[in-house]
C-alpha cells in the first residue's frame, strides 16, 4: 500500500530532519509513528501526502512514486479549528472535495450522510463548524476524510488540541470506521499510549536526524476497550519498551 | 389578581428598557439638534440658520415635485442623481479594478516584491491633486469625476484584498491541496472567502472616501451636482441651501454605510460567529 524508502529531508542544509527512514504499510493497517519532537512527524506524514517534496529517498502509495497529493488519500490536521472552512456549513466542508470527484449529486448526499452517521453527528450538517465544540470540529474533519473515500487516511496529532474524553471517544472512532470503510490510516502522535491503544504496529523515530529506532507490533486482540485493554499486562509492556526507546538519547551511552 | 400585577409589571419594564436602548442610541443625536435649533436662534446669524429652517428649505429645494415623481424636484435630477451616479460609479470602478488587481498581486510574492514600492508612493498621492491633470487629460464631464473617484478610493480596497490574500491560513491552503481540489476552484472557495472581510473593510473605508471625493470633484469646473450646489450657493449668499447641501451629503454618507453594513452582515454572518466564538472560547 505505502512503502518509504531512505526518507531524507533537510529544511536547509544545516538543519537535517530526517536522514534515513524506511517502512512499508499493508492494506488495512493502523499504523503509528511516535518519536520524540522535532524528529519531523510532521514533516514525513507531509511528504506522504505529496504536500512537502522530501530532499531524498522515494515514496510509493499503490505502487505509484508520490509526485504531488496521490489520488486516493486524505488527510486530518491537528489544527479542526483551521482546516475547516468557517464560511460554509459542515455539509458544505464535507461536500467541497466531492464536488471535483465525478460522482453523481445523489452519490455525493449519499456519502455526506453516511460519513456523518459514522462519526455519530448526523443532523449537525446545517452547523457551521464554529458552532461545534472542538471535538466535533475534529469529527467532522474525520467525516470530511470518510467521504471522499480514501484507500489511505493520515492524521497529524488528530486528537492533540482535544479534551480527554473526546479523545477516547475519537480515538475508539477510528477503529470503527477502519472496519466500516475498510481504509488505511497512518497517523502520528507524541502520545505513546494513544499510539498502543490504536495501532496494529508502531514506527519508533528517533532523535532528529531521525531514523526508524524500531517497529513495534501490537498483538492486542480488538475490539479494544478504553479500560480493560489499557489495563492488560502486554499494552503495559509495549508501552514502557516504547517510552524507553524514545526518552534514551540515540545513540550508545545507554550500553554499559 | 398578583400574577396579572406582574405581567404589568413586565411590560413596563419592557417599555422602559425600549426607550432607554433608544435614548442610548439616538438621545445624544437629538440632544444636539435642539441644542443647535435654540443656538441658532438665539444667534440669528444668517449664518448659521436654525435646523428647522434647513429642513424646511430643503423640502422645498427637493421635495416640491410633481406627485406622479414622487414629489422630486428637479434639482433632485439634476444634482443629487449625478451626484450619487458619479459616486456609485467610481467606487463601483474601484472595487472592480482594486478586487482582481489585489488578488493577482497577493498570491504572488514576486508580483508583489515587484509593484509594492509603486503602490505605496501612488497611494502618497492626494486625489485631489490630480484634478488639474484629470481635467486635461478627460475633460470636465463625469468621466474625469468618476476616474478621480476610482483612483483616490481604490487604495484601501486594493491594499485590503492583497493583505487578505496573502494571509490565507496555511493549513486551509494544505487541506484543500491535500484534497486535489483544482486552482481555479482553490481561488473561489478558498482564497475569495477567506479574503473577504479584509476585502469588506477596505470597501466600507473607501465608500467613505468616494463620497469625499465626488464632493471635491464637484467643486471643480463643474455644472451640476451636490458639490457644485453648495459652492454655488455660497457664491450666490443663500446661505440655507448651502447647509441643506451639507445635511444632505451627511445622510447620503450614514445611509450608505449603513446599507453597506446590511449588506457584510448578511455577507459576512459566518466571519463575525467565527471570530465571536474565538474571542469567548
Amino acid at each position: 500500500m505505502l512503502a518509504v524508502e531512505r526518507f531524507h529531508h533537510a529544511y536547509t542544509p544545516e538543519q537535517l530532519v530526517a536522514a534515513n527512514i524506511s517502512f512499508d504499510v499493508k492494506a488495512g493497517e493502523i499504523v503509528s509513528i511516535v518519536g520524540p519532537s522535532g524528529c519531523g512527524k510532521t514533516t514525513l506524514l507531509k511528504s506522504l501526502a505529496g504536500l512537502i517534496k522530501p530532499t531524498g529517498g522515494t515514496i510509493r502509495f499503490q505502487g505509484k512514486v508520490v509526485q504531488g497529493v496521490p489520488d486516493g488519500l486524505a488527510i486530518v490536521f491537528q489544527e479542526y479549528g483551521r482546516s475547516l472552512l468557517p464560511w460554509t456549513t459542515v455539509n458544505g466542508n464535507i461536500e467541497l472535495p466531492l464536488r471535483y470527484q465525478s460522482i453523481t449529486p445523489d452519490e455525493c448526499r449519499r456519502r455526506v450522510a453516511e460519513s456523518l452517521q459514522a462519526v455519530d453527528l448526523s443532523g449537525f450538517g446545517e452547523r457551521y463548524p464554529w458552532q461545534l465544540s472542538g471535538g466535533m470540529q475534529q469529527r467532522v474533519a474525520i467525516a470530511r476524510a470518510l467521504a471522499y473515500q480514501p484507500k489511505l487516511l493520515l492524521m497529524d496529532e488528530p486528537f492533540a488540541s482535544v479534551d480527554a474524553q473526546t479523545r477516547a471517544d475519537l480515538e475508539d472512532l477510528v477503529a470503527a470506521v477502519r472496519d466500516q470503510f475498510e481504509i488505511t490510516i497512518v497517523l502520528v502522535t507524541h502520545d505513546i499510549d494513544e499510539s498502543v491503544y490504536l495501532s496494529d504496529r508502531v514506527i519508533v523515530l528517533s532523535r532528529p536526524p531521525s531514523t526508524v529506532l524500531a517497529q513495534v507490533d501490537i498483538d492486542i486482540s480488538r475490539p479494544r476497550d478504553q479500560i480493560k485493554t489499557r489495563a492488560m499486562q502486554q499494552f503495559v509492556e509495549k508501552r514502557s519498551e516504547i517510552a524507553q526507546m524514545i526518552r534514551r538519547p540515540s545513540g550508545s551511552e545507554t550500553h554499559p | 389578581m398578583s400574577t396579572e400585577g406582574i405581567g404589568i409589571d413586565r411590560r413596563y419594564a419592557r417599555a422602559f428598557s425600549a426607550i432607554q436602548s433608544f435614548a442610548v442610541r439616538y438621545g445624544l443625536g437629538i440632544a444636539l439638534v435642539i441644542v443647535w435649533e435654540y443656538a441658532a436662534r438665539k444667534a440669528g446669524s444668517i449664518f448659521f440658520p436654525p435646523p428647522s429652517e434647513i429642513l424646511h428649505r430643503a423640502a422645498t429645494l427637493w421635495l416640491s415635485g410633481p406627485p406622479q415623481r414622487l414629489f422630486l424636484s428637479d434639482s433632485v435630477f439634476q444634482d443629487v442623481i449625478p451626484s450619487l451616479l458619479r459616486l456609485m460609479g467610481g467606487w463601483a470602478l474601484a472595487v472592480l479594478i482594486g478586487v482582481p488587481l489585489g488578488i493577482l498581486i497577493g498570491r504572488s510574492r514576486n508580483l508583489s516584491d515587484l509593484v509594492n514600492p509603486a503602490l505605496q508612493f501612488l497611494r502618497a498621492i492626494p486625489g485631489p491633486a490630480l484634478i488639474p491633470i484629470f481635467i486635461i487629460l478627460l475633460g470636465t464631464e463625469s468621466t474625469m469625476r468618476v476616474t478621480l473617484i476610482a483612483f483616490g478610493s481604490v487604495w484601501p480596497i486594493l491594499l485590503n484584498t492583497i493583505e487578505g490574500t496573502r494571509t490565507v491560513d496555511p493549513v486551509q491552503l494544505d487541506t484543500v491541496q491535500a484534497f486535489r481540489i483544482p486552482r481555479h476552484a482553490q481561488l473561489w472557495r478558498i482564497v475569495l472567502p477567506a479574503a473577504l472581510p479584509k476585502i469588506f473593510a477596505g470597501m466600507r473605508v473607501s465608500l467613505a472616501l468616494a463620497v469625499i471625493l465626488m464632493v471635491v470633484s464637484e467643486l471643480v469646473a463643474s455644472t451640476n451636482g451636490i458639490g457644485y450646489r453648495i459652492q454655488n450657493a455660497q457664491i450666490m449668499f443663500l446661505l440655507t441651501d448651502m447647509w441643506c447641501g451639507i445635511v444632505l451629503l451627511a445622510l447620503i454618507g450614514y445611509t450608505l454605510n449603513w446599507l453597506f453594513l446590511k449588506f457584510e452582515g448578511r455577507l459576512l454572518g459566518w466571519h463575525r460567529g467565527a471570530r465571536g466564538r474565538a474571542a469567548t472560547s
